[in-house]
């Protein structure tokens, strides 16, 4: 156990949720075009600090930070890492966070085309992901050997997790095509409500089944009440965008709300990864169970 | 989207060439798109038959409330107000009527074509607004863009069927010169700097064109007589048409009612 690389891990973890509000704010201010041109901005890595320049220029800033820190990371783990699949995970990060970087220019170059957008922003979560996940591993308890019980209920939890990540990304992909016009707000309310059927299954699943496993229960509390949150926020942004629908947009109220809607629904999906880590290492699906079995336990 | 696509592919490829050049383009001045040709075939307009339509935007029902726009959070905007700053979305006269609305010939002039125009058009940002709010200019005229303001600002204008782009133009920097390819009934432009500023810019291929003054009127001149569909386009109340018939020499008053919402 490296106590230092999973302190910068962790570092990492965090400097990437402040880069995704970031990234939140300059959607939310409509500044993605504020700078005209990239990498540099304005020609310059010291733009005039005016308006909507001083949102796009910190989000470049704190991504290139973020870009560094990654890659600081991977090298790391090369040097010190002794899990084949950690080091292959940081190498991973590196892929995307510079994938994201392109992505970020092309949509400036191109006049924010609605699937590159969305795009950059789900790589964002992606990346996000990631980075939770080398700060998870890289930590002491990461280190043993997994020691997991037999899970014989069906379907299994780990695969439940797997499906409720899933979900809540999706509604993620969902929320950033509703943000860049790329489609309406229908698909992101049915989304919701799946979304949230499906976190209550789990969260069910955990504390009728699991409760003694704390491994599992710390994460799925965390995901019910970022989950709780983000409902409210997702209300509340409706709401006030049809109150202030005459407005001349955006409105500060409005970007404080949707702003913390983004940040909060990437904390939930980090959430959910750290639930789906754990419970797949606690359990192991019970071997031997047909489907009927399956059934009667559901 | 084909075509885009493949540009967007390309780029990817060429973004480490960019960043190698240092990429950039901010504070360049080019032109967006070169005028037409001088047209081979100029309809002349006689003017002793030639007609007008001369009009009004009317306005029935509640004038909306006037919406303040909040240059709070940028000093160098706010300090050129010492009152509060309404937005132009909707401009009610003091006689009841409607100012910025583009008024053209939206049909009849099919196959004419006419003089290019010999002037440009100016948009200017001042006190971090765009002046005038609305504005015309035929195909391939040069609108000059001036930037007056202690600021910068960001010209971006976003057409859908012209070329977009999206260009700075530092405090009293140089102007730029740009002219749009194709007639386009509305076009957008954004300052991206400052969110509040917007500005439309009505592109048709003909002279027959005018935005309603301070006392809801327009006036298109110099028509030969014929049958012609005349639009009215608002930003928020949107489109009517008239149709007109207009002997030669002859005049028609037309009148666009639109109603609040």
């Amino acid at each position: 156990m490296n106590r230092g690389l999973h302190r910068f891990a962790v570092f990492t973890a965090a400097a990437t949720f402040c880069l995704i509000v970031a990234g939140a704010l300059v959607t939310s201010r409509d500044a993605g075009l504020s700078v005209p041109d990239w990498p540099l901005s304005y020609g310059s890595i010291t733009p005039p600090w005016v308006g909507n320049i001083r949102y796009e220029h910190s989000h470049r800033v704190i991504a290139a930070t973020v870009g560094l820190l990654t890659v600081c990371l991977a090298v790391w783990l090369r040097r010190r890492e002794r899990r084949p699949w950690v080091k292959r995970l940081g190498y991973l990060a590196v892929g995307a966070v510079v994938a994201q970087g392109l992505l970020g220019g092309i949509t400036v170059l191109f006049f924010l085309p609605a699937a590159i957008s969305v795009s950059h922003a789900c790589l964002a979560q992606i990346f996000f992901c990631l980075a939770v996940t080398l700060a998870l591993v890289t930590g002491e308890r990461w280190q043993q050997p997994a020691l997991p019980l037999e899970d014989e209920d069906s379907p299994p939890l780990g695969q439940m997790t797997v499906l409720t990540s899933g979900a809540i990304f999706l509604q993620l992909v969902m929320g950033a095509a509703l943000r860049h016009k790329g489609f309406g707000i229908v698909p992101h309310l049915v989304g919701a409500t799946i979304v949230t059927a499906l976190v209550l299954w789990t969260i069910y699943r955990v504390f009728f089944r699991h409760s003694n496993l704390a491994t599992v229960t710390r994460p799925a509390a965390v995901m019910v009440l970022l989950l709780m949150v983000q409902l409210l926020l997702g209300g509340a942004s409706y709401l006030v965008r049809e109150a202030t629908r005459e407005a001349p947009q955006p409105m500060p109220v409005m970007v404080y709300i949707t702003v913390a809607h983004v940040a909060i629904g990437a904390a939930t999906l980090a959430a959910s990864v750290w639930l789906l880590l754990e419970a797949n290492r606690a359990l192991r699906p019970a071997p031997g169970r047909t489907t009927e079995q399956a059934a009667v336990t559901t | 989207m084909k075509f885009k696509g493949l540009y967007i592919a390309a780029t990817v490829a060429a973004l480490g060439l960019a960043a190698a050049c240092g990429g950039g383009g901010g504070g360049t001045e080019k032109k967006a798109e070169s005028g037409p040709a001088a047209p081979a075939n100029v309809t002349k307009v006689d003017p002793a038959t030639a007609a007008t339509v001369t009009g009004k935007a009317s306005f029935a029902g509640a004038a909306p409330k006037p919406i303040n726009l909040s240059m709070a959070a940028e000093p160098d905007c706010s300090k050129m107000h010492s009152t509060p700053v309404h937005s132009e979305e909707v401009v009610i006269n003091s006689n009841g009527t409607l100012a910025n609305v583009f008024v053209y010939v939206k049909s009849g002039l099919e196959g004419k074509t006419f003089e290019p125009p010999a002037g440009a058009t100016e948009l200017d940002q001042k006190g971090c607004i765009y002046t005038p709010h609305v504005v015309g200019v035929r195909t391939g005229q040069t609108v000059t863009i001036k930037n007056t303001d202690p600021t910068t600002h960001n010209v971006h204008p976003l057409p859908t069927v012209n070329r977009e782009w999206n260009q700075s133009q530092p405090p009293n920097g140089p102007q730029l010169d740009k002219s749009f390819a194709r007639p386009e009934i509305m076009i957008p432009v954004k300052c991206n700097v400052h969110p509040w500023m917007r500005s439309y810019i009505g592109v048709v291929d003909h002279p027959f064109f005018a935005v309603t003054n301070d006392q809801g009127a327009f006036e298109l001149k110099g028509l030969p007589p014929g049958d012609y569909v005349i639009e009215a386009w608002h930003e928020k109340y949107g489109t009517q048409e008239q149709k007109v018939t207009l002997a030669a020499s002859g005049s028609q008053a037309v009148e666009f009612a639109f109603k609040a919402q």
